[in-house]
């Protein structure tokens, strides 16, 4: 179930990035976009396990790694929320996607023309002021004198290290631009529908069956719906 | 004219049943954010509904570390529809919990 799909880079080189997939010939196969940075590293595991489940029901689905997202060896602080989107409608052809399952801040790389969901979704600006957030308190607790406006000026300029990843200006200015979330074709699924506690605001990686399976039972039975 | 809130008669009907006036009740609003706490923090939640104004917050609670007070604020921001200042957050804010409160009121009011 792990691959590899080749991704086009802005450059016009194109990348070899991981692939997570479960193969279903001739039925739907829904592309999951991750949320991003810490975020994705606390979800991938329930990710995983919700396909799993869509695996078992007959569903396929396919996770791409984008350049600079988890197991890729390209640099973070040369991508780009532009070229993150222009890749991943190439996973989506390269996988034949059908539908899209896009988790938090994930929805703002979901192709236009492909219908699905989007869970909790998130927009890259909330996404961003958390990071300066935290980065603000280190810095406060360590005695410096930091506050939020200066550090996203110096970051829109010159990119910045933001609770240890490495965001490049452009990065930071189209995160900040994206203040709102813009569900297309897509129809959300909120935390309550699914009861539980929200996994991306666990300290560390956790899964939960219940809502693996609550998600997974939601996408299947509409999937099948005349 | 008075600037009490509770002659505001623009409250929705929803909104009419809170006696303090304000768009929503110091009951829902504690109720919320007992919530965020225990989500944020992965606390049992029959353990945080016995939080008072007194239970000490950061410097009490082991799990409330700097990164998880990250967590906690823009949560507050998302779920309580607010926007949090970096100089709204001192020491006496997250001492306790009815300091919080206090301070999560004030900010709804005001937004």
């Amino acid at each position: 179930m792990l691959t590899h799909w080749p991704c086009p880079q802005p450059s016009g080189k194109i990348s070899e990035e991981m692939l997570a997939k479960f193969d279903h010939p001739g039925r739907p196969c829904v592309l999951v976009i991750p949320p991003l940075f810490d975020e994705h590293n606390k979800f991938r595991r329930q990710i995983i396990e919700i396909m799993r489940l869509l695996d078992d029901l007959g569903i396929g689905s396919a996770m791409p790694d984008l350049p600079g997202w988890n197991e890729s060896t390209a640099p973070l602080a040369q991508q780009s929320v532009g070229a993150w989107q222009a890749a991943m409608g190439a996973a989506a052809n390269h996988c034949e996607a059908t539908h899209v399952l896009a988790f938090r801040a994930g929805v703002m790389f979901a192709p236009p023309s492909l219908p699905g969901w989007a869970y909790a979704p998130q927009t890259g600006a909330k996404q961003l002021r958390s990071m300066i957030r935290a980065q603000v308190i280190a810095a406060r607790e360590a005695g410096a004198d930091e506050s939020s406006d200066t550090l996203m000026q110096s970051a829109r300029e010159s990119g910045m290290i933001l609770a240890g990843w490495d965001l490049g200006a452009q990065l930071v200015r189209e995160l900040e631009q994206a203040d709102e979330v813009s569900l297309g074709s897509l129809a959300e699924i909120t935390q309550s529908e699914l009861g539980g506690r929200g996994l991306w605001l666990r300290a560390e990686p956790d899964e939960d069956p219940e809502q693996a399976a609550a998600l997974a039972t939601l996408v299947a039975e509409e999937l099948v719906a005349p | 004219m008075s600037s009490n809130p509770v002659t505001d008669n623009s409250a929705t009907a929803s909104e009419q049943t809170d006696m303090s006036g304000i768009g929503k009740s110091r009951a829902a609003i504690d109720r919320d954010l007992k919530a965020i706490i225990a989500d944020v923090l992965g606390l049992d939640a029959d353990d945080v509904n016995e939080f008072t104004p007194e239970t000490g917050l950061f410097g009490d609670l082991p799990e409330l570390d700097s990164m998880a007070v990250a967590g906690l604020l823009t949560e507050m921001e998302d779920r309580l529809d607010i926007v949090i200042e970096d100089d709204d957050v001192d020491g006496e804010m997250l001492e306790t919990y009815g300091g919080l409160l206090a301070f999560a009121e004030a900010k709804i009011i005001e937004g």
